[in-house]
């Protein structure tokens, strides 16, 4: 049976692999473009947010391409993300597409469920197989998230722009070339020389302007979906730094309730967990600001509970933290030049705000 | 702490547990002050105090808030949270009291015990009871009166799902030949400004009206055990299993599901409603409420849709 699944960022090559691994036949999703966008929004909810109507133009687009088998996953919290496999079910049966949905639920939360979809998908495969493809997944996941990490470190201080963005797609090929284990071990080392060998201007990291990026993971995650948002930043001179990878999003959320330092920290405004990422929001708009960060982007999907429910705590914690946060919420009517105006002016002030800080500590300093 | 005044904004879950919410304070010795029914300058100052990408009835709330914040010495703020793993309710009420204190400024003391929502409703009242011992210091008597207020509500719930909607309040046509479901949340449709006064309307055109309120707990379960994955929304999962007892059950001629812009669980019932409705050829018809819905606009939509249920009435009987 033809499987394919949705597409988010990077991450999709290395449930590539796993399903190549498995024996699969693959139909890999395409990266999604307007026209998935439009077949999404035609058939969701006027509002349902854009993950859901991303995801249901890409269902389309690969069943229309011959899947027969749709793999997708969430959680039983709040947030409406949890029902999704459902709700796409059901508007592609209704659409007349024949298909099954293997939607899984977080292992911990429901272990058996969780046992019996696993048996289903591995198939024929035996334990140790599913183990093997498990394990190359993850050293893929591990290898594509530090390659973004140092991307993210590099493109601020390119010499000529754009050669980063060249580098981390190059080094992206090495790694979903990589067949084994070992392989994407070099295709990950390989990448960082790539990136390392870009050509920057010498001088101070700490003169960056550093940004947080919080909020939803698939606007996170998808370039699409946030108008490459981080390139957009980095070619703007400032370091970003990304609250969620999926490494570490495996490791809290899927395996654990959660991030419970991040919880402890947002409690005294937000002490329950209200689905999604809205309470990890909170508090890491304060971690942000406690480690020094310049300002902090929240990116999230228009109508998004959990996150809406985060903005409203926004003001209060920009004002006791003395930091500026901006809220980016994202629809299909979102246009790149609004973004693009928003970032250079986010960008712009909070540079002013630095020399205007450091004009402070320097008179400070000189006693005056 | 006696005679202090305890402000209840009059929205959201207030159109559920009224009852418990007002004989409780009573008995612990409060005044208990409600905010003015939802009116224009509610809806104004809630547009302006909430974060704008709130859906309506959070603004609605909001606007009550303001409405009463200077006049009580406490504001009940309750926090709806979900009591069981697989049961939930909307993120917007789990953080309410934080939504609350984030945008609005000069509030009173907030008073936010966590109510447990289980599937048929209210799971656990040891917060409220808690609360009550601190405000007073009287444990016997936030028993009492925890215990009057369950009695309460209980009584309540019981006389409307036995007397319908007049037992709400909203008189109903004498002579009616036609049903209408109305569906959705308890704010959504008793609150005549948030509703756009639909139930007038139906009224008006000689049509009786039945709500999710008068479907009883046992239809509720048998629906919830028959739809294979249920929604996590507690509200959502009664507006859900309550069309579904409408369609299934002959007992309305059609459905109309009244929903907030912007409300986020509302996009999954909707979706979910329109593809039943279709499966069970049941008449059914959405209106979205926002702040700019006219009168005439939504009346004119009503009566289309009564006119369309009447006409196929006509013909059915025609056949026969």
């Amino acid at each position: 049976m033809k499987v394919s699944y949705a597409h988010m960022g990077t991450s999709v090559m290395a449930v590539n692999a796993l399903a190549r691994t498995l024996d699969y036949e693959i139909v890999p999703p395409t990266p999604p473009t307007e026209s998935t966008l439009t077949l999404g929004v035609r058939h969701s909810p006027e509002f349902a947010c854009i993950p859901f109507k991303i995801v249901l133009g890409t269902y389309i687009e690969s069943l229309e391409r011959g899947a027969r088998l749709l793999v997708s996953g969430g959680g039983r919290g709040p947030c409406r993300a949890g029902y999704y496999g459902e709700m796409h079910r059901r508007i592609l049966l209704d659409l007349g597409y024949e298909h099954e949905m293997l939607f899984f639920w977080p292992p911990l939360r429901s272990p058996l469920d969780f046992y019996r979809k696993l048996r289903t998908f591995k198939g024929a495969a035996s334990w140790p197989r599913v183990y093997r493809a498990l394990r190359l997944t993850w050293e893929k996941l591990m290898a594509l998230d530090d390659l973004e990490i140092r991307s993210h470190r590099v493109r601020p201080l390119e010499r000529c722009p754009g050669d980063t963005t060249r580098a981390f797609r190059r080094a992206l090929g090495l790694v979903d070339a990589a067949e084994t284990v070992e392989e994407t071990k070099k295709a990950r080392s390989g990448g960082l020389e790539l990136l390392d060998s870009v050509p920057v201007y010498t001088g101070d990291p700490d003169d960056l302007v550093k940004i947080g990026v919080i909020g939803e993971i698939y606007v996170q995650l998808e370039p699409f979906a946030n108008f490459r948002l981080e390139e957009r930043l980095g070619e703007l001179g400032a370091w970003v730094q990304r609250s969620i990878f999926l490494t570490n999003f495996a490791r809290t959320d899927i395996l654990q309730r959660g991030d419970q330092g991040v919880a402890k920290t947002a409690a005294p405004y937000l002490p329950e967990n209200v689905g999604g990422h809205g309470q990890s929001s909170v508090g890491e708009i304060i971690q942000y600001a406690e480690r020094g960060f310049d300002g902090v982007i929240q990116l999230a999907p228009f109508a998004c509970i959990p996150e809406i429910v985060a903005k409203s705590i926004v003001p209060r914690l920009s004002r006791e933290y003395n930091i500026p946060v901006m809220t980016l919420f994202i629809d299909e009517q979102t246009g790149e030049g609004g973004i693009q105006t928003r970032l250079e002016a986010f960008v712009d002030l909070l540079r002013a705000r630095r020399r205007g800080r450091k004009d402070v500590d320097d008179a400070a300093l000189s006693g005056s | 702490m006696r005679d202090a005044v305890i402000g209840i904004p009059r929205y959201l879950s207030y159109y559920s547990f009224a009852p418990l919410y007002e004989t409780f304070f009573r008995e612990l010795g409060f005044q208990v002050r409600l905010s003015p029914p939802s009116n224009t300058d509610i809806l104004d100052a809630g547009v302006r105090e909430t974060v704008n990408d709130a859906c309506i009835p959070i603004k609605i709330f909001h606007g009550h808030v303001a409405a009463i914040k200077d006049r009580v010495d406490f504001l009940f703020v309750p926090r709806l949270a979900g009591a069981k793993m697989h049961y939930t309710v909307c993120p917007k009420f789990l953080g309410l009291p934080d939504m609350v204190r984030g945008s609005i400024s000069d509030l009173p003391d907030i008073i936010a015990p966590r109510l447990p929502m289980g599937r048929d409703g209210l799971q656990g009242l040891r917060s409220l009871y808690r609360t009550g011992v601190r405000l007073t210091g009287r444990r016997v008597q936030a028993m009492r009166a925890l215990h009057n207020a369950r009695r309460a509500l209980g009584r309540r719930i019981n006389q409307i799902q036995q007397g319908g909607l007049e037992a709400l309040g909203f008189d109903q046509p004498r002579d009616a030949d036609l049903t209408v479901a109305l569906i959705g949340y308890p704010y959504m449709l008793y609150d005549t400004l948030a509703s756009g006064g639909i139930l007038g309307q139906l009224r008006a055109l000689g049509v009786r009206v039945v709500t999710p309120e008068m479907v009883s707990t046992r239809e509720m379960r048998r629906h919830a055990r028959a739809y294979p994955e249920n929604l996590f929304w507690y509200y959502s999962n009664r507006s859900l299993w309550a069309g579904m007892h409408y369609m299934t059950s002959g007992l309305a001629d059609g459905i109309i599901h009244v929903t907030a812009f912007g409300c986020g669980p509302d996009a999954m019932v909707n979706k979910l409603l329109e593809l039943e409705s279709a499966r069970y050829g049941a008449p059914f018809m959405a209106i979205t409420v926002d702040e700019h819905t006219g009168d005439v606009g939504l009346r004119t939509r009503v009566e289309a849709f009564v006119d369309m249920l009447r006409w196929q009435a006509a013909r059915k009987e025609g056949l026969t």
